[in-house]
């Protein structure tokens, strides 16, 4: 899908400028943009190490650890289908933690851990599990605390207060987090309600 | 609207201080540890280059030629009157694809129309409250060999959707 509207702006873009009659728009702008990419880029390598530095104090200090916890009680009440002790939960709780604290890079290998292990779990193994859908659910609709890559984005471009969009950031993710955990426990319902009568 | 404030402006020099003050509690080199982490920056930002290139270029291209301002003038007197300015439009289709993408997205209209505008900050609570689903989806999925999502699809970007429509509504009651 992505490939489709690469191409699509490529083309429109191409043809809008033939159409306004000075197609050396599309050179100059390509030059110009592939520019732009890399100061963008600059502005940003220092900010970016420094998150990835004390993200791994964290990790080391077992804070990471601490915070999944702390989210125990809701990992019970979204999975209650997975056994309780089974590694799955710790490693969803681990993943949950990650995205909290928008550890990207740290996220991503325990949310693959912890797809394994659900995988375990599941019964029919080319179907996604109901407990797979939840935790891609609350994944993909990820509560951040710290974005941490907009804030240094917004700082390299010189804000004066590169911060201030934390609040509106919490508030807006929480209504997609709420809105994922609700719309997956309907369709799990419904899911099962038209299964079990066939 | 002032505790929000007061959450912007507290949360990472909070951060900041307990996250290496924990650490040295516990026994952990926080210079080194510390050090350990930031070299992976480098590597980090490597990979999201030619993400920016493949986007920044064909929409810039697509930007200049006059073709988005076609797009906007098309979809603003549908979207204008709800608030949704149009140059955040193609966040809302780029976003579940690609988070490099839409960081590009972001980083342009940031520095085209400044960190301080309501266009920057909207883009800014846009991209940190909504995921790249698609890619995701893909990835988890495919890393366990699941083929049928079942539901979970729907699920992801009617969330993306919920948090684009939210961002708009809180940036305008906080910066509007």
């Amino acid at each position: 899908m992505l490939n489709l509207i690469w191409l699509m702006l490529l083309i429109f873009g191409i043809a809008a400028a033939a159409i306004g009659g000075d197609i050396t728009i599309v050179t100059r702008a390509l030059t110009s943009s592939a520019k732009e990419a890399i100061d963008i880029v600059l502005g940003f390598i220092g900010i970016i190490c420094f998150w990835l530095g004390m993200m791994r104090i964290a990790e080391k200090s077992g804070l990471v650890r601490q915070l999944a916890r702390l989210l125990d009680p809701l990992i019970n009440l979204l999975f209650p289908s997975i056994p309780p002790g089974h590694p799955a939960k710790g490693s969803i709780m681990m993943n949950m933690a990650a995205n909290l604290l928008g550890m990207g890079s740290a996220a991503t290998p325990l949310g693959l851990k912890a797809m394994e292990e659900l995988q375990q779990l599941n019964p029919d193994k080319s179907e996604a599990s109901p407990a797979m859908c939840t935790f891609l659910a609350v994944n993909t609709s990820a509560i951040t605390l710290i974005p941490a890559t907009v804030v240094a984005l917004r700082a390299a471009a010189g804000s004066r207060n590169p911060t201030e969009i934390v609040g509106t950031t919490l508030v807006a993710t929480f209504c997609s987090s709420a809105t994922a955990i609700i719309l997956d426990a309907h369709f799990r319902r419904r899911d099962r309600l038209r299964r079990g009568r066939q | 609207m002032s505790a929000l404030d007061a959450i912007s402006r507290w949360a990472i020099p909070l951060m900041v201080l307990v996250i290496p003050v924990y650490g040295y509690l516990k026994g952990v080199p926080v210079y080194e540890a510390f050090i350990e982490g930031a070299s992976e920056g480098l590597l980090v930002v490597a990979r999201i280059v030619p993400y920016l290139v493949a986007i920044l270029v064909v929409l810039g291209i697509f930007r200049d030629s006059g073709a988005l301002g076609w797009l906007v003038g098309f979809m603003q007197p549908v979207l204008g009157p709800l608030g949704v300015p149009g140059e955040t439009i193609p966040l809302l289709f780029i976003r579940p694809m690609s988070g490099g993408a839409a960081l590009g997205i972001v980083a342009n209209l940031i520095n085209t129309y400044g960190p301080d505008s309501f266009i920057g900050r909207l883009a800014s609570t846009i991209q940190g409250s909504t995921d790249t689903t698609l890619y995701v989806l893909t990835l988890y999925f495919g890393s366990v060999g699941i083929k049928k999502y079942r539901y979970a699809l729907k699920v992801g970007l009617l969330a993306d959707l919920a948090g684009f429509i939210a961002s708009v509504v809180i940036c305008h009651l906080v910066f509007g």
